[in-house]
């Protein structure tokens, strides 16, 4: 049975199993997403948006919905063991992208602030919910669909005018089971209004070793003046694969930091995009992927200027070992009324073996003339320069050499505005350098 | 001094037969009387490529090659990732074969359309070639011919071939079985496919062993300047320790029939040679309101086949309705070096995709690629380039730069640079930068006494002169003139 039959039929199964929630809006939301599902292929390498990014291993094998199977119990160490620490912050845990209360710990939330599960979203503010949802995000690809078809839960945040919200928000998942391929389809919404803040870091886990696919789709929407950060810590584990599509929306004013730091996956796609829908608006996108082994990371970015007088800027680096394969592709669309627009964007590449690959397009495409835009994009290997300058002070060369990764990683890390967080990842960095746990 | 008058006299009497010669044959091969004749049938099909090669009197081998190619291209689809839009062309619309035509011959240049003479006079070409270019019968003391004539001498003497390629198959059959194709195979793509079955002529040129081309080919070339029809194919060799400069086109505006136009280039560099390709395209772009124009779609790729070997490719593109071209470098020999140095000006409601590609397999390759695109009016302008480096270039090094301007909100600017890099120990820098006329700088100029229109001027000027120091000395002051002309009216 090819793929999509499979699925398909697993759709039916899945109808099944929802009894009464099976006549809702949502349910028909699904049944309109498997209708395109059906009529539509996964992409190949002949499309030129997925032209370095070989899918057929992920279309190939089936991968059983997780609402399928039973639920994983996971232990409340074990949580603790993968969480950031350090500061205080809302904790929403999924497994297997659905919302596991017991581990999670929400408090003192600001009235009329919601944090919690897309599920309970849903069925607390329906209007608000039905106002975003599926409203800033375009499907347009089968693994879009095929998220729409399955998708029952995800982390929902809404932040209404005026709030600034002080702790981060950390979602955590854990994806995998013991011993069957799973599929799992989180569907993310958050919405962020007039003059309010908030933080958010979501941090993606394997359980174990085994095989899964995590299809995320991830919607955002940030109002006049608002502030949103968006750290994503991506550590699945190294034989899973992981496609992901990050849409917002962009009000007046509003700023929009997103962090992007990839450790995990055999194959990892993400689409970053925003819309920026208003004038004066500021987008930072940073973006970090660290991959060895046989790995895959494909980051498509898109800032779409569609006002006048914005500003976005874009700062990718890479380290890439053994014969890992990295991907970019950062395209900026500066659309004809966007006037005194500011794009920068820089893709930057170290390749650290002989086996490793980078494929890079940054792309602009400018309707507008009062701009300044520009990009840049480098590849390269550690310089042995500044390598000889360091041992030279007697530091092993191993050292030497993290050291200097570090550095060149820094740049984007040194962005980041919560201490506890950044020390955590150059941590995670300096583990994923030396291989050992500390 | 007497000798000397002597020796012009009987060689200028030599240049009258010459030019008799001519102008009988024109009347023996009946070119004037029964043009029709001459030009075949619309469409396309086997018996029409029979016939072109026919013609043209190929040898069978030619005649299948064509075929073969016709065969595959019949297989192939237009190609549609360009950014660029225009009608669907009807292949079968098309006449594929017409002799050179004729332009009717003037007296005097009183006779040539006034708007073409203030071309010129922009551009500052002399007034002798300004005869030639607009088809005003030349009188018997211009001396180009005889410099021509000299010029095919010395090459002679150094055992260059430069012929046209229908000559080169009939008179150098093993050169051209060897390398025509070799670099931009008929299976490429659509528009090579066509060219390869169909095309009507262009240049040959072989650069033996050791030897230094003495002078530009482009000097020549201007001088000698014929039509060369709709399907050009020029095949560039130079073989070990030889070098060359050639440059195709003219500043001059040509206007032609002709709306499609896919021509094929081929360079091959042998062991430590080098080849330099320039570029003036100045064919018609429509009207201001974007009608007709033509449609330039080409294949140019340089092949660095042997150690240390160098290919540069310097391109001025202002013409043409629809610019679609790529010219690039296979880098296979060691050390062997790429350039590319381009400037492409869109106005009104041209459209422009174009770039290089880089192609590292050797070691110590390097690559170097300048691009500037300057938009204005409703044209759009795209920068596409690939750089890959592939696993064997160890110690491979690119440096891009893509500069883009914009003069006016309704024309558009973009990049798509590819970078693969699959080696680690390769070097690849990659900067783009979009922006518009500073209207500080403009304001320093006016405030010195400049015109608006020639502060612009001077600044695009300053913006693409990197590309400009490449091109040979005469044609870089003919470039600036010729970038002014296709800006003019775009600034306030």
């Amino acid at each position: 049975m090819n793929i999509k039959g499979f699925y398909i039929d697993k759709f039916i199964d899945f109808e099944k199993k929802l009894n009464g929630e099976s006549i809702t809006n949502f349910h028909s939301f699904r049944k309109d997403a498997i209708a395109k599902f059906k009529e539509i292929d996964f992409p190949t390498t002949k499309n030129e948006e997925w032209r370095f990014t070989d899918v057929s291993p992920i279309t190939k094998q089936n991968f059983i919905p997780a609402n399928l199977i039973s639920k994983i119990k996971i232990d409340k160490s074990k949580v603790e063991k993968i969480i950031f620490t350090g500061f205080d912050f809302h904790l929403l845990v999924f497994v297997n992208g659905i919302f596991e209360p017991s581990l999670s710990e929400i408090k003192d939330l600001p009235k009329n602030v919601f944090v919690g599960s897309l599920k309970k979203f849903q069925a607390e503010k329906e209007d608000l919910f039905y106002k975003h949802f599926n409203k800033i995000v375009s499907n347009d690809t089968a693994f879009n669909f095929l998220n729409s078809s399955f998708s029952v839960d995800g982390f929902a945040v809404y932040v209404p005018k005026n709030i600034v919200l002080e702790k981060p928000i950390q979602v955590l998942f854990i994806n995998g089971s013991e011993d069957e391929n799973i599929l799992i389809s989180p569907r993310n919404l958050f919405v962020v209004e007039e003059n309010s803040q908030m933080k958010l870091i979501v941090n993606y886990n394997g359980l174990n070793n085994q095989k899964y696919f995590s299809n995320i789709i991830t919607e955002i929407f940030i109002g006049e003046n608002a502030i949103v950060d968006y750290y994503q810590i991506q550590n699945e584990n190294d034989n899973s694969y992981h496609i992901e599509k990050i849409q917002a929306i962009q009000k007046d004013k509003s700023l929009f930091n997103q962090f992007n730091i990839t450790f995990g996956g055999e194959i990892v796609r993400n689409d970053i995009n925003s819309k920026l829908d208003g004038e004066y608006i500021e987008t930072h996108f940073y973006g970090l992927y660290m991959i060895n082994g046989k790995q895959h990371v494909d980051n498509h970015t898109f800032v779409d200027h569609a006002k006048p007088n914005c500003m976005s800027n874009e700062l990718y680096k890479g380290i890439l070992d053994e014969n890992s394969h990295g991907v970019f592709n950062g395209k900026i669309i500066v659309r004809q009324d966007a006037q005194k627009t500011n794009a920068y964007q820089q893709n930057k590449t170290i390749l650290l073996y002989k086996g490793a690959t980078i494929d890079t397009k940054p792309q602009l495409e400018i309707f507008a003339d009062d701009v300044k835009c520009s990009h840049g994009a480098t590849v390269g290997h550690l310089d042995e320069v500044s390598e000889f300058y360091i041992r030279s002070r007697g530091v092993p060369k191993e050292l030497a050499k993290s050291m200097l990764i570090r550095a060149f990683a820094n740049d984007v890390i040194e962005t980041m505005k919560i201490t506890e967080l950044k020390e955590q990842i150059n941590h995670m960095i300096f583990q994923h350098l030396h291989q050992i746990e500390i | 001094m007497n000798e000397i008058k002597e020796k012009m006299k009987v060689e200028l009497s030599d240049d009258m037969k010459v030019i008799d010669d001519l102008t009988s044959s024109e009347y023996k091969w009946g070119f004037i009387t029964d043009i029709e004749s001459e030009t075949a049938a619309k469409g396309l099909n086997e018996n029409v490529i029979r016939m072109i090669s026919s013609k043209k009197n190929e040898p069978e081998w030619m005649t299948e090659w064509r075929l073969k190619a016709y065969r595959y291209w019949l297989k192939m689809e237009e190609p549609k990732w360009p950014n660029v839009h225009y009608p669907q062309i009807d292949f079968q619309d098309i006449s594929y074969y017409s002799a050179p035509k004729q332009k009717p011959k003037l007296n005097s240049l009183d006779e040539v359309d006034p708007e073409l003479l203030k071309t010129f006079e922009k551009l500052g070409i002399p007034l002798e070639e300004q005869k030639i270019l607009s088809g005003v019968a030349v009188d018997a003391v211009f001396d180009s011919v005889s410099v021509a004539t000299t010029f095919k001498e010395t090459l002679k003497e150094k055992g260059i071939i430069f012929c046209s390629i229908s000559e080169a198959i009939q008179e150098h059959p093993e050169l051209v079985k060897k390398y025509l194709g070799s670099v931009v195979p008929y299976t490429d793509n659509f528009y090579a496919a066509l060219n390869s079955a169909v095309f009507s002529d262009g240049s040959f040129i072989y650069i033996p062993k050791g030897v230094r081309c003495p002078m530009e080919l482009s000097t020549y070339f201007r001088i000698n300047s014929q039509e060369t029809g709709q399907f050009e194919r020029t095949l560039i060799i130079a073989d070990d320790d030889s070098y060359v400069s050639y440059l195709e086109g003219c500043t001059a505006p040509i206007r032609d029939n002709n709306q499609l136009h896919a021509a094929v280039v081929e360079l091959i560099a042998l062991e430590n040679a080098e080849i330099k390709y320039s570029t003036v395209q100045n064919w018609y772009p429509g009207d201001k309101e974007g009608k007709g124009g033509i449609y330039n779609f080409v294949t140019k790729r340089g092949a660095c086949r042997g150690n240390n070997s160098k290919i540069s490719w310097t391109q001025v593109e202002t013409g043409s309705a629809i610019t679609w071209k790529y010219p690039s470098c296979i880098l296979q020999g060691d050390n062997s070096v790429g350039e590319f140095y381009s400037v492409a000006v869109t106005n009104n409601y041209q459209q422009a995709d174009t770039g290089t590609k880089m192609i590292h397999i050797g070691k110590n390759t390097r690559s170097t690629i300048i691009s500037k695109g300057i938009s204005a009016g409703r044209s759009n302008n795209s920068y596409r380039g690939l750089v890959r480096i592939g696993k064997n270039a160890v110690g491979a090094r690119n440096f891009t730069q893509c500069d883009s301007m914009l003069m006016g909100d309704k024309c558009g600017a973009h990049t798509f640079p590819y970078i693969e890099v699959e080696n680690d120990t390769a070097k690849v820098e990659h900067e783009a930068t979009t922006s518009k006329v500073g209207e500080d700088q403009i304001f320093y100029l006016n405030q010195r006494g400049i015109s608006t229109e020639d502060a612009v001027n001077m600044i695009v000027n300053g913006f693409c002169k990197e590309v400009f120091n490449e091109l040979p000395m005469e044609f870089a002051v003919e470039a600036q003139k010729l970038l002014a002309i296709s800006l003019e009216g775009s600034v306030g």
